[in-house]
């Protein structure tokens, strides 16, 4: 498996893509961070673009590296080696090099900055954690996707339509449905239905650690204290965890089963 | 006849100049002839002058009754030693000047202060430091006092056993100047307070409202800072009140206000600084008021409407990073928003005269919607909402489309 990983993230970290979303995450931060003098703000501004990209920039990726490496796939596929390995070390290989993008980055401005020595460290890292998840998890979407789609317009336009209705559509039906409930407590079910959303999820993680939680509790101490707590913060990374097992556990039994 | 009108003015002049001469210091220490305040104070004729030397005086209850000068030197501490009330005074013209009056008892049935003024004119108190106190200074319609630099401090966790810092009630002609106030139920209390002048004061850390002022019209309160408090500063049913170059900063909690004004009349509210608090200012059913080169910075919400008000006028002001600038509940405008600097205003300056060329939509419909459902603000900064904004600023539905910035600034304004 490593060896297949081996070579799908050399072979991406050689290509002009990675190259240009590397590019794109550096010049981000430097601009970010030169035009807000404050570090705090350059990140509630980079949450903004991390939630929205980083899901979309995984699906594309994921489904186009999938849709492009194919042959190089069924040729693999005549060596014996196990199908998991393969799909597997494939989706690693992707979702890796993606990640170092991101990490990289925008680590490299905000490092120029000092930002080690600076009291949002933590919010920066939990900002690259949820925008690392975030990778890992739409990936995986997309190489679902990709597996139970032969055809590449069709495959393409799912994975859209999956990043789409999770960045957008859902909120919309999430914000209809207690508008029409209003007149319920609606803080369990709020609490709940953020846990169906990774780009909810991430997106509530980072404002509740950069102090917007007072906002928040304005309606319901139930929000503080479940995300305020630090067994709040870990569980939330636990269902993020979650949403990233489930995925990938489905890549390798479709893959398994998969005629080619 | 002449004659004798002349002696008598000479006697009449004689009499009054003598009066000074005739006021005596009677001095209170450990080794003097008068050992204690209360001791003193029986003792002294009015318009006497009390120097108390430093040291521990275990004393409560004192009553001054009559004209007193209290002085205190090396900050003598009288201990109330949490029974009772410590000085009550009971009579126009008293100075309490310089002492430290320290463990004031609690009571749910009396209002036991460090320093009770009740039916007092002319008061001066000053210079004191007032710790552990149940209330600090109560006044009860007593005019023309000065409060001035004192320190008072309690330990307050709960409303129902605390009490406030500056009481003040049915009074006239206050002025309450550079004393800090931290710790307490209400830093500032003031009810039924006429023509009163609130002053440099600096509130801290209360478990309610760092000044609370209710009933009281004509008061002015000038270059007060309030940081930190339970719920903020609260100014409700009073009208004609000058509020200028206050800091109202951090108050910052579930139900936290910078500023929460309630049926207030023909105010002007100038060049004040609302700096990171959950709302800025809050306002209900208030109107005529002016709210000129203030600063709205990183609050929740700069500026909540919830209900009944008209003709107010924001000229001049800066909004900068809020959640929300302005939030609104009702389709219908009757304030004026004209020239403030909006930092998020997106448009564009064309002739360049420092005035951008398309208005500016201060509420946002998001701002509606959690208006109305609270719960939805979970939804804040997602990009569905951002959607949604920006397809209501294009063609206003749910907000007032009257409700604009006809002259948005393109540069802060206050520095």
């Amino acid at each position: 498996m490593i060896k297949v990983l081996q070579y799908s993230f050399y072979d991406l970290i050689r290509s002009r893509w990675s190259y240009v979303y590397f590019l794109f995450y550096l010049v981000l931060g430097f601009a970010l961070l030169f035009l807000n003098n404050s570090v705090a703000k350059s990140v509630i501004t980079l949450m903004n673009i991390i939630i929205v990209l980083t899901p979309m920039i995984g699906t594309i990726f994921g489904v186009m590296y999938f849709y492009s490496s194919r042959e190089f796939t069924e040729l693999l596929l005549a060596q014996p080696i196990k199908r998991t390995t393969i799909f597997i070390g494939q989706y690693l290989g992707v979702s890796l090099s993606l990640m170092l993008s991101l990490v990289i980055g925008l680590g490299i401005p905000f490092m120029f900055y000092g930002l080690w020595q600076s009291a949002e460290m933590a919010n920066f890292g939990l900002l690259l954690l949820s925008g690392s998840f975030l990778t890992l998890i739409f990936v995986a979407l997309a190489y679902n996707i990709a597996l139970s789609n032969d055809n590449k317009i069709k495959g393409f336009g799912y994975a859209i339509l999956v990043w789409l209705f999770m960045a957008v559509i859902y909120d919309g039906m999430f914000l209809i449905s207690l508008i029409i409930f209003e007149d319920y407590p609606l803080d369990k079910f709020t609490l709940i239905a953020t846990m169906f959303n990774p780009i909810d999820l991430s997106r509530i993680l980072i404002l509740l650690k950069l102090d917007i939680s007072a906002l928040l509790g304005y309606t319901g101490a139930i929000f503080q204290k479940f995300f305020g707590t630090h067994a709040g913060i870990f569980s939330s990374l636990l269902v993020l965890v979650i949403w990233t097992i489930i995925p990938v556990y489905f890549i390798a039994r479709k893959a398994s089963k998969k005629d080619f | 006849m002449k004659q004798f009108r002349f002696v008598l003015g000479i006697f009449i002049g004689a009499l009054l100049l003598s009066l000074p001469a005739a006021a005596v210091t009677t001095e209170v220490c450990a080794t003097c002839a008068v050992k204690s305040v209360k001791d003193a104070v029986l003792q002294a004729s009015p318009y006497d002058t009390i120097l108390v030397r430093g040291g521990t005086y275990l004393e409560n209850n004192i009553i001054i009754d009559k004209p007193l000068v209290l002085l205190g030197e090396n900050a003598p501490v009288i201990d109330g030693q949490y029974l009772a009330g410590i000085v009550e005074i009971k009579s126009d013209s008293v100075t309490l000047r310089g002492f430290v009056l320290q463990n004031v008892g609690l009571s749910y049935t009396q209002d036991f202060a460090a320093i009770h003024i009740g039916n007092s004119d002319y008061f001066v108190i000053a210079d004191n430091v007032l710790k552990d106190v149940f209330f600090g200074i109560y006044v009860q319609k007593s005019d023309y006092g000065l409060i001035h630099q004192n320190t008072i401090s309690s330990q307050a966790v709960e409303e129902f056993n605390s009490g406030n810092g500056i009481h003040i009630w049915h009074c006239k002609n206050i002025t309450v100047t550079g004393n800090h106030l931290s710790r307490l139920r209400d830093g500032i209390y003031l009810e039924f307070v006429e023509e009163s002048l609130i002053t440099d004061n600096i509130s801290t850390n209360n478990i309610r409202y760092g000044l609370h002022f209710m009933f009281s019209n004509h008061d002015d309160y000038y270059d007060n800072v309030f940081i930190n408090n339970g719920a903020g500063v609260a100014v409700m049913f009073s009208k004609f009140i000058n509020m200028k170059r206050n800091k109202f900063l951090r108050n910052w909690g579930t139900a936290s206000f910078g500023l929460l004004l309630k049926e207030i009349y023909d105010a002007e509210i100038e060049q004040n600084l609302f700096e990171e608090n959950t709302i800025g200012v809050n306002i209900e059913g208030t109107n005529r008021i002016n709210y000129k080169n203030n600063r709205f910075v990183g609050n929740g919400w700069a500026v909540k409407f919830t209900g009944g008000c008209y003709a107010n006028i924001f000229t001049g002001n800066d909004f900068l990073s809020n959640s929300f600038d302005v939030s609104y509940n009702t389709k219908m405008n009757d304030n004026l928003f004209d020239h403030n600097y909006w930092s998020s205003y997106a448009g564009y300056d064309l002739d360049k005269d420092g005035i951008g060329d398309v208005p500016y939509r201060p509420v946002k419909l998001f701002s509606y919607i959690v208006n109305r459902t609270p719960e939805t603000i979970i939804l804040l900064r997602s990009l569905f909402i951002d959607i949604l904004n920006f397809s209501e600023k294009v063609s206003p539905v749910f907000t007032p489309d009257d409700l604009l910035d006809t002259s948005p600034s393109m540069k802060i304004i206050n520095d």
